[in-house]
């Protein structure tokens, strides 16, 4: 029993992070169709980027811990959404028009550029976060030990989340994102800026993946170059496991995934644990193909 | 206009036939890579450029036929070249089993599918599945092939094996587009309802495409397993399923001449910016933004088909 | 004896009842109109007979067999063939492949004789071609075979739908506005057309916005309203039915 709440524990803490991860490919994919497979390096860059402000910086020791790191992340995030939007302008927006695959690849080309960026920048080595910025303290509840960093990244993932949904659904400009994934045709006709859209989606979706990136960084204490490609194949597989374009879809998606691995690593076997998240992806897409949350619309013929 | 293009293709073939007598050894293995990999971009150009299903795992199919091949090879000691058929049927049988549950899904619902079966195959291979793919360290001790008693060894014997099987590959794949069933594949990609509405049966058809395509990709595993005489799951991961979706997009989706220069350009770029070191993917990721950008149909897309309408017809003469 | 036989189809989207219940019989050899405001139900009626959408409720006979929900492919090539509302042609690839495709189901090579060109595979891929080129001569476009559809003129693009059509050898044609987009010369070329395929013996059911049209060519015309049947007849008991012109007055301006 406790093994498995410790499992579950950290299957949500991980899932968290994938859920963030997987708005950014699902808001993407909901206004423009397009898989953006370059947004696997924006978390990597988070996670360095989150390193190197750290250590200059020296956040934590003026400022305490919590505060510390609140402030670290709202930068990396800024950072991160500035990269993205400018990631949108180069690789993708000279592709509007384009065979839907040909923007694949271009994103593709995207995320090896900016994976050997990163290489080249901080060397191919593993770097290891300061251990000592979060106090390794264990909390008591439901009958066993948590960490903190789980416990606080599951909380500040579902904040942020919570809050994209109140932003998405509340809001005028939630609203226009909405309607231009429905329809950007008709979106245009009532007047919505569909371009605001685009860079309001390649801003916040980067944003949450750097704030992602920045927590991949603190809860394992260890990143390379090439951490992006795995997470991010892990996030896309959650957006499409909740219905690729559906927002809360890929929060679902993203915490069930989390937790079936961590079950699977737990229970079946370590070695199958990437076969066994993809085994549950298939098998849920076979008795629903459009995913979880994915709605099944008849095309109008 | 005929001539033309036969002294075209004449020329071509004493270059191809001639050119490793002229390059060492490293160059020859180089342009070996070429050939394989422009196989395999062909294999997947059915799949993805001929009917428009967003395949993303195709190395799993090559790796279903090249541990065929070395399974069967050392532990059964059937020459390598043999087992050939083989290899494309398994990988074929494997696509079958593999497709037939997820032919319905949409577009980007199959691509990650396509993904994850590439992963799963990739970590069964490392786990050492049923005893037989040697975990991580693979398999080793595949024999050299052996062609009318001549054992291949140098890159050079090699050339002549791959470039004999891609010109029967690219002769066949030909044959292919011009007939009932290739142009089935492109109306389906076209429009999808419209071909039903044109009494195609598409689920068969998407089927038949992956089986197709699988097939293909599992003879060029028998090849690469008999080139390398080693082999191990690490030659069969996404990243290598990425390439030969590149090579297929950037050349030229559903054109035979635009997938070979895809290869070239894939697998060949690379070496020639070996000086650059460690900035040659860097440079290499920012050639496929600007490729896409400024040709964004590929480099060769596909042409029209040509045809010859029947005596008496007017506009009769057909295409150039 | 019927050709074709509907009886109590019903399809709903969501809270939508897009065809309620509708019945109605198509005899051989006839032109049948099926006519009706915007947003009746014309148009999912045809994706029904054809299996594009799936029927909630209802029976579909053609030629006294069951065809309700069969897969697309297998009503065309039991003899049923259609347009699209909105022109849905291979835009990119030729007249004469957009004919070829409606040839296909008229042929049985396969991968193995695809890929190594038997002989069988060149009689019939020769066969094929003359057939497609007959096709695209019926509806006048042979001088346009080569041409990409994308290339052609609203017009010839529906007269090429047609030549797909007919490619498949139906004995039913089901025609979703063919005269949509169509100039005052096409149209009346369209008239003359539809009258050829009866000669050959294809039934045709269709769907049209210009009444004049439909009265000149329907034998038995069949209107819906709101997804039901409201009128069944031939053009001159149906120009005079009270509910008819009650149902088209509301909407005369949309047309
Ligand atoms: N695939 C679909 N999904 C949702 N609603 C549909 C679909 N197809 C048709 N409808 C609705 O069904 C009704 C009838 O449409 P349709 O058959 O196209 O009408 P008509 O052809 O008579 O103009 C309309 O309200 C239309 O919006
Ligand atoms: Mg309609």
């Amino acid at each position: 029993m406790e093994q498995f709440l410790q499992q579950l524990t950290n299957g949500l803490a991980v899932g968290s992070i994938y859920a963030l991860i997987a708005l950014g490919y699902t808001m993407v994919y909901g206004v423009l169709k397009l898989i953006n497979f370059a947004h696997s390096e924006l978390v990597t860059l988070g996670a360095y980027l989150g390193l190197t402000l750290l250590t200059s910086l020296a956040l934590a020791d003026r400022l305490g811990p919590l505060l510390g790191v609140l402030l670290l992340a709202v930068m990396v995030m800024g950072l991160i959404a500035v990269v993205g939007a400018m990631l949108d302008r180069v690789a993708y927006r000279p592709l509007r028009q384009s065979p839907r695959l040909s923007a694949v690849v271009s994103a593709l080309g995207a995320s090896i550029f900016l994976q050997n960026t990163i290489m080249l920048i901080y060397g191919a080595r593993y770097l290891n976060y300061p251990h000592d910025i979060l106090p390794k303290m264990t909390i008591h509840m439901v009958g066993i030990d948590v960490p903190l960093v789980r416990i606080l990244i599951l909380c500040v993932s579902i904040l942020m989340m919570g809050g994209l949904f109140f932003f998405i659904q509340k809001t005028k400009v939630g609203t226009a994102i909405r309607a231009a994934a429905i329809d950007q045709g008709a979106a245009k006709l009532v007047g919505i800026d569909v371009n605001l859209v685009v860079l309001l989606v390649f801003l916040v979706g980067p944003a949450l993946g750097g704030a992602a990136g920045l927590m991949l960084g603190l809860y394992y204490g260890q990143i390379n170059f090439a951490m992006g490609w795995s997470y991010g194949l892990k996030a896309f597989t959650a957006a499409i496991l909740g219905g690729i374009g559906n927002i809360p879809g890929a929060m679902l998606g993203g915490l069930l995934l989390g937790v079936v691995e961590a079950m699977g690593a737990t229970y079946i076997s370590f070695a199958w644990k990437d076969a066994i998240a993809f085994l549950v992806l298939i098998l849920i897409l076979i008795v629903r193909p459009t995913g979880l949350l994915g709605e099944r619309v008849a095309e109008k013929v | 206009m005929i001539q033309y293009k036969t002294i075209a293709l004449i020329i071509t073939t004493g270059i191809l036939a001639v050119l490793p007598q002229f390059l060492n050894p490293y160059w020859v293995d180089v342009l070996n890579n070429i050939g394989i990999y422009a196989i395999l971009g062909l294999s997947l150009n059915i799949i993805v450029g001929h009917t428009g299903l967003f395949n993303l795992g195709h190395a799993s199919f090559f790796a279903v036929g090249a541990y065929t091949a070395a399974i069967l090879n050392t532990q059964y000691e059937i020459p390598v070249l043999w087992l050939i058929p083989v290899c494309g049927l398994s990988a074929g049988l494997f696509a079958l089993i593999v497709a037939r549950p997820i032919i319905h899904l949409r577009g980007d619902y199959l691509c990650i599918v396509t993904i994850g079966v590439n992963e799963i195959v990739r970590i069964a291979l490392i786990n050492n599945v049923f005893g037989l793919t040697g975990g991580s360290n693979g398999i080793f001790g595949i024999d050299r092939p052996n062609v009318f008693g001549m054992t291949l060894r140098t890159p050079m014997e090699f050339y002549y094996l791959i470039l004999a099987f891609g010109a029967v590959t690219i002769f066949l794949f030909r044959q292919l587009e011009y007939s009932r069933f290739g142009r089935a594949l492109n109306y389906l990609r076209e429009d999808e309802t419209a071909a039903q509405g044109s009494g195609i049966n598409t689920a068969h058809y998407k089927l038949a495409a992956f089986v197709v395509g699988a097939v293909w990709a599992g003879m060029v595993g028998n090849i690469y397993a008999a080139k390398m005489t080693i082999i191990s799951p690490e030659s069969f991961t996404f990243w290598e399923s990425v390439i030969i979706f590149v090579i297929v997009i950037l050349g030229g989706s559903g054109s035979i001449p635009g997938v070979i220069l895809g290869a070239v350009l894939v697998v060949g770029l690379p070496e020639l910016f070996r000086d650059l070191a460690n900035a040659r993917m860097l440079v290499f990721g920012a050639a496929m933004v600007g490729m896409m950008i400024f040709r964004t149909q590929g480099l060769l897309p596909q042409r029209p088909r040509k045809y010859t309408l029947p005596q008496g017809r007017r506009n009769g003469e057909g295409g150039e | 004896m019927k050709l074709l036989s509907v009886s109590r189809l019903t399809k709903s989207f969501g809270g939508l009842t897009a065809v309620n219940s509708v019945s109605f019989d198509v005899q051989p050899d006839t032109v049948v109109g099926l006519i009706g405001p915007n947003g009746a139900g014309k148009t999912t009626v045809f994706n029904l007979i054809t299996g594009i959408y799936r029927a909630d409720q209802g029976e579909i006979l053609f030629k006294d067999q069951s065809i309700v929900n069969f897969p697309t492919h297998r009503i065309i090539s039991q003899g049923i063939a259609r347009t699209f509302q909105t022109i849905r042609l291979f835009q990119n690839l030729s007249a004469l492949e957009n004919v070829l495709a409606g040839c296909h189901s008229q042929m049985k090579s396969g991968v193995l004789g695809s890929l190594f060109h038997t002989p069988r595979q060149r009689r019939e891929e020769k066969m094929a071609l003359e057939e497609a080129m007959e096709a695209l001569a019926f509806v006048g476009l042979d001088s346009n075979a080569l041409q990409m559809a994308r290339n052609l003129s609203y017009g010839k693009q529906r007269l090429l739908e047609i030549a797909r059509a007919l490619a498949t050898k139906p004995s039913l044609i089901i025609l979703d506005e063919p005269a949509g987009g169509m100039n005052e010369h096409e149209t009346w070329q369209l008239v003359a057309l539809i009258g050829k395929m009866k000669e050959r013996g294809i039934t045709v059911l269709l769907i049209e916005h210009d009444m004049s049209l439909v009265m000149r060519v329907c034998e038995n015309i069949v209107v819906l309203e709101y997804g039901s049947k409201i009128a069944e007849g031939p053009p001159q008991e149906i120009k005079t039915d009270p509910r008819v012109i009650q149902a088209y007055l509301g909407v005369e301006e949309d047309d």
